[in-house]
């Protein structure tokens, strides 16, 4: 399909782990990342849910290049990126740009807001010559919803909302086709998450962006995605449009996931079917066997421990599910 | 001295002074200010609310409106200097703690009006184990052996749902995950039987699952003990969720209060109702969301007038100008500080 900008193929990422100081004995790995396939489409957003640790992070930073996989293949615009020379790399890490949670610590405090917005053109000089270049800057904080007057100012004299339209212009700089934002509005306050996202929606429509949008705010992610994606222990549980996911998720951890998060209406209270977990998350250095969330799913039988439920569509779920017992439970919407 | 009713045993000392009939907490005309170098940062700036027994206040507001220095003032660990309180009272039973000898107000707080913080890790003592921290409690303030001490931290542990209470009562704080610490953190305040229980932020750093069991748990502990509870938070579905009344602050002052039914179904300050139009929620779809232009203010020079009137779309002339809108009376419960509270609501 020629429509599909990026697509990992039992993307794998372990992080070993080592004893010792002067020799290190690897005694074991933390499987953050373990068999994630996923795919992207021109225009589209790819939301990316799931709870601390699961492996959202590693996924977007194995994504830019930040991190090496394991195993497995990350496929840009039908090229794998592990087969391109270093120029061809470099050409393919343009297209796809991070924006991270963090407005206050993810820009370098001594650089004005030109330097920091115009940073990738000096790491790339064929994409602008250098006499443009101001020219963009103050196109691109315009862009953004920022005062280009206020190119010398520093990252600390703008607020939380204002930095992360810094963020955003800087990873629109290099004209990528890919935008992938790690838990973008996490730090916001609410008043202000509303303008960052609607932003980010804006620059969608405007510029044919697809965005991959991680996030643990699981109403934000139905706000902006087309299409969400499941995580659970380093691997994807469940895979669907917004509506499958939302208004009919069929795996257990989905259910209890959305049945934890609170709407903002007193009259639900209490007329919302209620799942509370048991225990703890294990830890991604020893996973339970088979499938991963059996030790807290009140589902399981026999054959959860004994054989890995695979993501596919199954009788009573027609978006991927990976759930042996997988069926459609609504939990967002008031029952009586 | 040892305790030499039953009741002191449980409950601490009694308080001179005090009214059964006053309200639990009154805090009336509060004022705090910091004194720092980039001036005089206005944090409150004349906050009034009670709460009784059995009853869940919640205080919602955005990042700085001045939640946490709230609770700091009543619970009395302000961080003085820089900050100071410049006026008000805070009624514990018709009380006002401010005027009490220190040993009084030391009792109060101890024995009467526990806290739970945000960051558990932060205020659990990372080098003695979780029973001895709460053994300790209960030889300070209730005169028992360790022994029993030990045994009461048992109960609490078991009481807040941790699994294996009688092992892991000998653990670290950081032995437990983030969720069990901020039970740890619950267990802790409710061990002196607090009638008030303040908990500021107590599901932020968690996640949603993690934070369903916790307000879970948290709601049925107070309605179990009949304690007062102020949830102080920025999440309105959380809020939603649990409390009976609601004060929204902006800028060191309420601008609005309300039962919980009334200001989700109509809102009547353009703050509140702003806020509510900004949130997306998970069981809708192609929600518009509203924005909220510009930015709270700056501590050291609030905006005269209302402080919500720079970024307000109901403004007028009167707004931008002193006084700021009092806390009008819109009905029996509710108020609002905005001259136009009839628009907002529609009633016009
Ligand atoms: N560099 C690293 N070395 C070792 N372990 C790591 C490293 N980076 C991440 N991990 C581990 O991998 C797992 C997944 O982490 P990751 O940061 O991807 O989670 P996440 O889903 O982004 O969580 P959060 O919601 O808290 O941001 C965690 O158990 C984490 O501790
Ligand atoms: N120790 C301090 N020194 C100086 N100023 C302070 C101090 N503590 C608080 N303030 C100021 O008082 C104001 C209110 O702070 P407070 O901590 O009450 O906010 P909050 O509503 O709890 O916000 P958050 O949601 O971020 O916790 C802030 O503007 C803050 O800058
Ligand atoms: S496969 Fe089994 S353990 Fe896993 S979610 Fe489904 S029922 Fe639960
Ligand atoms: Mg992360
Ligand atoms: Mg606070």
């Amino acid at each position: 399909m020629s429509d599909l900008v990026l697509e990992t193929k039992d993307l794998v990422k372990y992080f070993p782990l080592t004893r010792g100081i002067l020799f290190k004995t690897k005694y074991g790995d933390v499987k953050a990342v373990d068999g994630v396939n996923l795919n992207l489409r021109r225009g589209e957003t790819l939301g990316v849910v799931g709870e601390s640790g699961c492996g959202k992070s590693t996924l977007a930073k194995l994504l830019v290049g930040l991190e090496k996989p394991t195993s497995g293949s990350i496929v840009v615009r039908g090229q794998d990126t592990a087969k391109l020379s270093g120029e061809e790399m470099r050409l393919a890490r343009r297209n796809i740009q991070l924006v991270m949670q963090d407005p206050y610590t993810s820009l370098n405090p001594r650089m004005t807001v030109g330097d920091i917005v115009s940073e990738p053109y000096q790491i790339h000089p064929d994409v602008a010559p250098k006499n443009q270049i101001r020219k963009r800057v103050h196109e691109l904080l315009e862009l953004v919803g920022l005062n280009p007057d206020h190119i010398n100012r520093y990252p600390h004299q703008f607020s939380g909302g204002q930095r992360q339209r810094i963020g955003i212009a800087r990873a629109l700089a290099l004209k990528p086709e890919i935008i992938l934002c790690d838990e973008p509005v996490s730090a916001l306050d609410v008043s202000i998450q509303a303008q960052v996202v609607n932003l980010l929606e804006e620059l969608q429509d405007e510029l044919g962006l697809s965005y991959i949008f991680i996030a643990h705010d699981l109403s934000v992610v139905r706000h902006i995605a087309d299409r969400v994606a499941v995580m659970y222990l380093g691997k994807v549980v469940e895979l669907g449009k917004d509506t499958e996911i939302y208004d009919h998720p069929t795996h257990p951890y989905t259910q209890a996931l959305l049945s934890a998060v609170p709407v903002p209406d007193p009259t639900l209270r209490g007329h919302r079917d209620q799942i509370v977990l048991q225990g703890d998350v294990p830890s991604p250095a020893n996973p339970p066997s088979g499938c991963r969330f059996r030790t807290r799913c009140w589902k399981a039988q026999e054959i959860c421990a004994t054989q890995e439920p695979a993501l596919e569509p199954r009788d009573k779920s027609p978006h991927p599910s990976a759930c042996h017992f997988a069926e459609e439970r609504d939990v967002i919407h008031a029952t009586q | 001295m040892a305790p030499t009713t039953e009741v002191q045993a449980r409950f601490g000392p009694s308080i001179p002074g005090t009214d059964p009939s006053a309200p639990l907490l009154a805090v009336e005309e509060l004022r705090v200010e910091f004194r720092t170098r980039a001036g005089i940062a206005k944090a409150i700036n004349g906050v009034s609310f009670e709460v009784n027994s059995g009853e869940t206040l919640a205080i919602l507001g955005e990042s700085g409106c001045g939640k946490s220095v709230t609770a700091q003032a009543i619970m009395g660990i302000l961080d003085t200097p820089p900050g100071f309180i410049t006026g008000g009272q805070i009624k514990y039973r018709g009380v006002d703690v401010l005027k009490r000898s220190k040993e009084e107000r030391r009792q109060i707080r101890a024995n009467k009006i526990a806290m739970v913080f945000q960051d558990a890790l932060s205020s659990l003592n990372p080098v003695f184990t979780v029973g001895f921290q709460l053994a300790e409690l209960f030889r300070k303030h209730r005169g028992m052996t360790r022994s029993d001490g030990k045994k009461r931290a048992i109960e609490l542990l078991d009481l807040v749902n941790i699994p294996a209470a009688r092992q892991r009562v000998n653990d670290f704080p950081h032995q437990f995950s983030g969720g069990m610490r901020q039970r740890v953190m619950i267990a802790m305040s409710l061990a002196l039987d607090p009638e008030l229980l303040i908990a500021d932020e107590p599901t932020t750093a968690l996640d949603v699952t993690v934070q369903a069991q916790i307000m879970n748990l948290l709601a049925d502990l107070q309605r179990e003990r009949n304690m007062g509870l102020i949830l102080i938070t920025h999440d309105m579905g959380v809020v939603a969720d649990v409390a009976d009344r609601i004060n929204v602050m902006y800028a060191g002052r309420i601008v609005e209060k309300a039962p919980v039914f009334d200001i989700y179904a109509k809102p009547s300050h353009p703050y509140t109702k702003a806020l509510l139009e900004s949130i997306p929620r998970v069981d809708l779809k192609g929600q518009q969301l509203n924005v909220i232009k510009g930015l709270p203010p700056n501590l050291t020079q609030i905006p005269v007038g209302c402080s919500f009137s720079p970024r307000c779309r109901y403004a007028q002339d009167v707004c931008k100008a002193d006084p700021p809108p009092p806390l009008y009376p819109v009905q029996p419960g509710i108020s609002s500080a905005c001259h136009f509270w009839k628009e907002v609501r529609g009633d016009e």
